[in-house]
């Protein structure tokens, strides 16, 4: 009884502007409220998220002069802090999470297939590399890989564009595929993604 | 003599909620202020 009286007194001192007096009711109770929402979700991240929710519901009603049940704090806060388990409740139904086991983890069967931040750094690295390199390519070799590779062209386009047979464009990719192999080598230039 | 086999589980124990919570609401509290005007309620958080 003489508790609940304490209760009543702190609840007028905090809506007078006591700030320590929440504090107060808050030690005192934290322990009974918490456990009672811990009770209930098994979890204790849901339940530090509840229990912050329900003072700050307290705090607003308090601050906003709402409050009228002078005597009956703690009952108060755990109506609280019920209805607020009661909507964690209703919105995991509404979204339902899925949870994977030891056995079988989502994330094996979904994949993120974009590339992530580092590997699209090291292949916009490689990729300049590479352009700088056939640079270093012959003038008729680098023409053809640069149709063939960057402007996507048929060797036999290609053959017409250059005004050579199709053998000839065909060799020419390869010596310049053989040649960046070689500059690659003597260079020790490492490609890697 | 009999043994006391009902213990408090150390679990029960610690179910207390952490100590940054217990901050970010008395720092809320000491941030928030509510001023009414007629039937409405104006909330405001002063940092």
């Amino acid at each position: 009884m003489d508790n609940t009286l304490q209760d009543a007194t702190l609840v007028s001192k905090y809506i007078q502007g006591d700030e320590q007096a929440l504090e107060q009711l808050i030690n005192r109770h934290s322990h009974r409220i918490y456990s009672f929402i811990y009770s209930k979700v098994y979890d204790r991240d849901v339940a530090e998220d509840i229990f912050q929710d329900t003072f700050i519901k307290v705090i607003r009603t308090l601050k906003a002069g709402s409050y009228n049940e002078e005597g009956k704090f703690l009952p108060w806060v755990m109506r609280i802090a019920h209805n607020l388990v009661i909507d964690h409740f209703r919105k995991n139904a509404r979204m339902p999470k899925f949870q994977g086991t030891d056995d079988f983890n989502i994330f094996t069967v979904l994949g993120d297939p974009s590339l992530n931040a580092e590997k699209q750094l090291i292949k916009d690295q490689v990729e300049n590399d590479v352009r700088e390199l056939i640079k270093e390519l012959p003038e008729d070799q680098r023409e053809v890989l640069i149709m063939r590779i960057y402007k996507d062209m048929s060797f036999k386009e290609i053959a017409a564009k250059t005004d050579v047979s199709i053998n000839t464009a065909l060799g020419r990719m390869r010596y310049a595929i053989i040649n960046l192999r070689k500059i690659i080598e003597k260079n020790k230039i490492i490609l890697t993604n | 003599m009999a043994n006391l086999y009902a213990t408090n589980s150390s679990e029960t124990k610690k179910l207390k909620p952490k100590k940054e919570t217990i901050r970010f609401l008395l720092d809320y509290s000491r941030a928030l202020r509510v001023t009414k005007v007629k039937d409405k309620a104006f909330e405001t958080i002063i940092n």
